[in-house]
């Protein structure tokens, strides 16, 4: 049977909070890149079909009438793929292992190791395992080195990977394919385990009980940390695999959150949106970083803004639109050649060209997140306050400018009202941390600041609003809408009661709503064939969540929108408005960042209308 | 024999050897970390093992360093090429008995006969140390062969 590539919601992620992979539905590993998420692919058959390659395994025949269930284990990033047919029940357990601290004092760890375990529960299964190894987007032929008692090894330009296995595997004419049959009894089981190594000698992961024992580990390490989430709302269940979605595009050394673990999904099937998503962008800093302060995520929300910092004073003068991992600029666009893309959408790209646009909402964003992190406790050396002094500066005199915008449209630079906005976000904040005395060692010029946010103000009051139609639009001086004014209240430009704001609603859901809440971004993207944004759809609930709209309506508003996730929880940047299916690259962060978001906003507002202060409620459940 | 001068010399090579075996690994010629190699005899965690190697990996190389600094007491004269000879003689000891007995001494080294089981789960270099990768034979000669060459050039012979 013909391989096609999966539908982008059958993908379910699993990963070490460094690098991940994606499995398909059908134990298909269609995606995978070591060291790091930006790391070139050893498996990458999602972008350009088997021979870039891939890991099934799977019961056969494929079209036995398999019946496939799926889940992550409560609280987990483990995922269980379930194979049942009459009479047989096939469980295939993928997971990224994770140790705490105490496991790496007590025994070697592997730098990152994918581990597979498939067993047969009940009946009688034929497992197939099909295996391509194409290490650097497979650019390069596989060196495979097979010895009997060590497994496979494949060296890489950058270190080697290693698989081993409790079924012997058959080298296959291609270089870098093997295969695999075999016959699983009720209560049998198989491992496999696939590690990278840059260091020499690397961990073999012994297989057996000691594999049983690691998946016991990592599932106790993430429900560890699931169990830290201070929600305890009536979306408990989302919230949580959200959290546990962010974490891993989270890469633990250096704090940085990743947008998505892939690239080149196409935004529009058959098209030529795809970019690459595997970098940092400075644009999500605020929404994320406060969210993990309200989830109670502190560790992961100080390395964040410590993150964000550190790559901002690399970029100093100027704020880099996305980072890689380590705050260093994301590598220039290239194409993969040679590659189909996602079922026809070309070009395939690596790197990201958005990286020299100019992106007036960068400075708010960024203060926003230092502003969030103030408010928890949390200081300013020396170094950070002059950096913000530097930007408070750089916005006095240069908010005017145009510049592509919140969504890095390659078109000539617009004067973008919700660039301006975030202009005067990035002052107000500073004007406020300068009152709540958090400059301790540089003194801002309030009175620049001051009369530079009160004049974008009266900009975006006067030019950024539409008087014809009673709202706020896209560009100052124009007339269009733009899903990103969803944000003026949650940045605090205007309450989101406002009769502003609540018309600004009612004409973004007149012009720009798509199916199950989602919004499409622009008429311009709509035009180009853009789906319908999922961060927009949770701005919309959140927006009425605090006060532009009845409770009832934004839970409904909400309810909604988690029809968006997949089987397993995860959710994409886009959904085909025709088609329902998930479109772009996969997890996405900003999505997950906007549902959590819209669910604190929607137990805060139940909080609000119970008639019981938050920060009590939330000390109260914050106790042991 | 003139102490100081080994002191200071030996110091010297071991680092530069220490670095050249660093940049090699970094320019991907081969996967062999020294320090997490002799690190992780004393302890399983990375960062750890690295740190510790690191030490014992100078200690050890001014250590070696004596017995090229005999083989040039006993000639009566250092020099580059003879140096190297003697870095030739060790990274062949290094390369086809070092490699060869090292799982049978590092308490969590798996053993090609074997494979890695709870207790060691380390990759053995294999012969020559070719596991780490197919340079690694060339790479180790070559470090060796500076080590010796700074040794043989700096070393004053009393």
């Amino acid at each position: 049977m013909a391989w096609t590539q999966p539908p982008i919601r059958e993908l379910a992620l699993v990963g070490d909070c460094r690098s991940g992979a994606l499995i398909d539905s059908g134990g298909d590993v269609v995606w995978l890149c070591w060291p790091r998420m930006d790391s070139d692919a050893l498996f990458a058959a999602l972008v350009d079909g088997e021979r870039r390659g891939h890991w099934r395994i799977r019961p056969e025949p494929e079209d036995g009438g398999w019946r496939v269930e799926r889940r992550y284990l409560p609280d987990t990033n483990v995922l269980e793929t379930r194979f049942l047919r009459d009479g047989a029940e096939v469980v295939l357990t993928d997971l990224m292992t994770v140790a705490g601290e105490d496991d790496q004092r007590r025994m070697p760890t592997p730098e990152h190791e994918l581990l597979r375990r498939v067993e047969c529960v009940r009946g009688q299964a034929s497992i197939e395992l099909s295996l391509v190894l194409a290490p650097s987007f497979g650019r390069k032929r596989p060196r495979v080195r097979a010895h009997p008692r060590l497994g496979l090894c494949c060296e890489a330009p950058a270190g080697a990977f290693l698989l081993r296995g409790e079924v012997p595997l058959v080298q296959l004419p291609t270089p870098g394919t093997f295969g695999a049959r075999f016959t699983l009894g009720a209560g049998e089981a198989r491992r496999f385990s696939l590690t990278y190594s840059a260091d020499a000698p690397a961990v073999l992961s012994p297989l057996g009980g000691a594999a049983d024992d690691a998946i016991r580990r990592s599932v106790r390490w993430w429900r560890g940390w699931a169990q830290r989430c201070l929600y305890r709302g009536p979306y408990r269940d989302a919230v949580v695999r959200s959290a546990l979605a962010l974490k891993l595009l989270c890469y633990a050394p250096s704090g940085a959150i990743v947008a998505a673990a892939t690239c080149s999904l196409p935004e529009r099937l058959g098209g030529s949106l795809n970019w690459d998503y595997r970098y940092c962008w400075l644009r999500d800093a605020a929404f994320t970083c406060r969210i993990l302060y309200d989830l109670g995520y502190l560790e992961e929300a100080e390395s964040f803004v410590e993150w964000l910092l550190h790559g901002t004073r690399l970029a100093q003068p100027r704020l880099r639109v996305m980072f890689d991992v380590f705050g260093n600029p994301s590598p220039r666009e290239r194409v993969l050649e040679g590659a189909q893309g996602y079922r026809g959408s070309l070009p395939v790209r690596l790197g990201n060209g958005a990286v020299d646009q100019r992106q007036m909402d960068l400075q708010g964003e960024l203060v926003d997140a230092v502003y969030a992190h103030c408010r928890r406790g949390g200081t300013l050396d020396r170094d950070t306050e002059s950096l913000l002094a530097q930007i408070g500066d750089h916005v006095a005199c240069c908010w005017h400018l145009p510049d592509q915008g919140i969504w890095e449209l390659r078109g000539p630079p617009r004067c973008y009202t919700h660039s301006r906005v975030l202009c005067w976000t990035a002052l107000d904040r500073l004007i406020e941390l300068q009152r709540l005395g958090h400059f301790r060692h540089v003194t801002l010029d309030l009175g620049e600041l001051s009369r530079a946010r009160d004049a974008i103000r009266r900009t975006v009051m006067e030019e950024g609003y539409d008087a014809h139609s009673g709202s706020y639009v896209e560009v100052l001086g124009g007339h269009d809408p733009d899903a990103a004014l969803l944000l003026l209240p949650w940045y605090a430009f205007e309450p989101a009661h406002s009769p502003r704001v609540r018309a600004t609603f009612r004409r973004l859901v007149a012009e720009l709503s798509a199916p199950h809440g989602l919004f499409f971004r622009n008429p311009t993207l709509r035009a180009m064939g853009d789906g319908g944004f999922v961060a927009c759809g949770f701005w919309a609930a959140e927006l009425l969540a605090d006060g532009c709209g009845p409770l009832p309506l934004a839970r409904a508003w909400f309810e909604q929108l988690l029809h968006c996730r997949n089987d397993v929880g995860l959710m994409s940047e886009e959904v085909d408005p025709e088609t329902g299916e998930a479109i772009g690259n996969f997890p996405q962060a900003y999505s997950h960042v906007g549902l959590i978001s819209a669910a604190l906003a929607l137990e805060a507002r139940a909080r609000q209308e119970r008639g019981r202060p938050l920060s009590a409620a939330a000390a109260e459940e914050a106790a042991p | 024999m003139n102490v100081w001068s080994w002191m200071l010399w030996g110091f010297v090579a071991t680092a530069v050897l220490t670095v050249a075996l660093v940049a090699m690994q970094e320019l991907r010629l081969t996967r062999i970390n020294i320090p997490y190699l002799l690190g992780s005899i004393f302890t399983p965690e990375r960062s750890r093992a690295k740190a510790l190697g690191t030490v014992l990996h100078l200690l050890n190389g001014w250590a070696f360093s004596l017995l090229y600094v005999a083989a040039f007491q006993s000639w009566g004269k250092a020099g580059v090429a003879r140096g190297m000879l003697v870095g030739l003689v060790h990274a062949a000891f290094v390369l086809v008995v070092g490699f060869t007995v090292l799982p049978g001494v590092h308490p969590r080294m798996a053993h090609d006969a074997w494979g890695p089981t709870a207790r060691r789960q380390l990759e053995p270099p294999g012969s020559l140390g070719l596991h780490y990768g197919a340079l690694t034979p060339l790479t180790v000669l070559g470090a060796h062969l500076l080590f010796g060459a700074i040794l043989g050039a700096f070393y004053r012979v009393r």
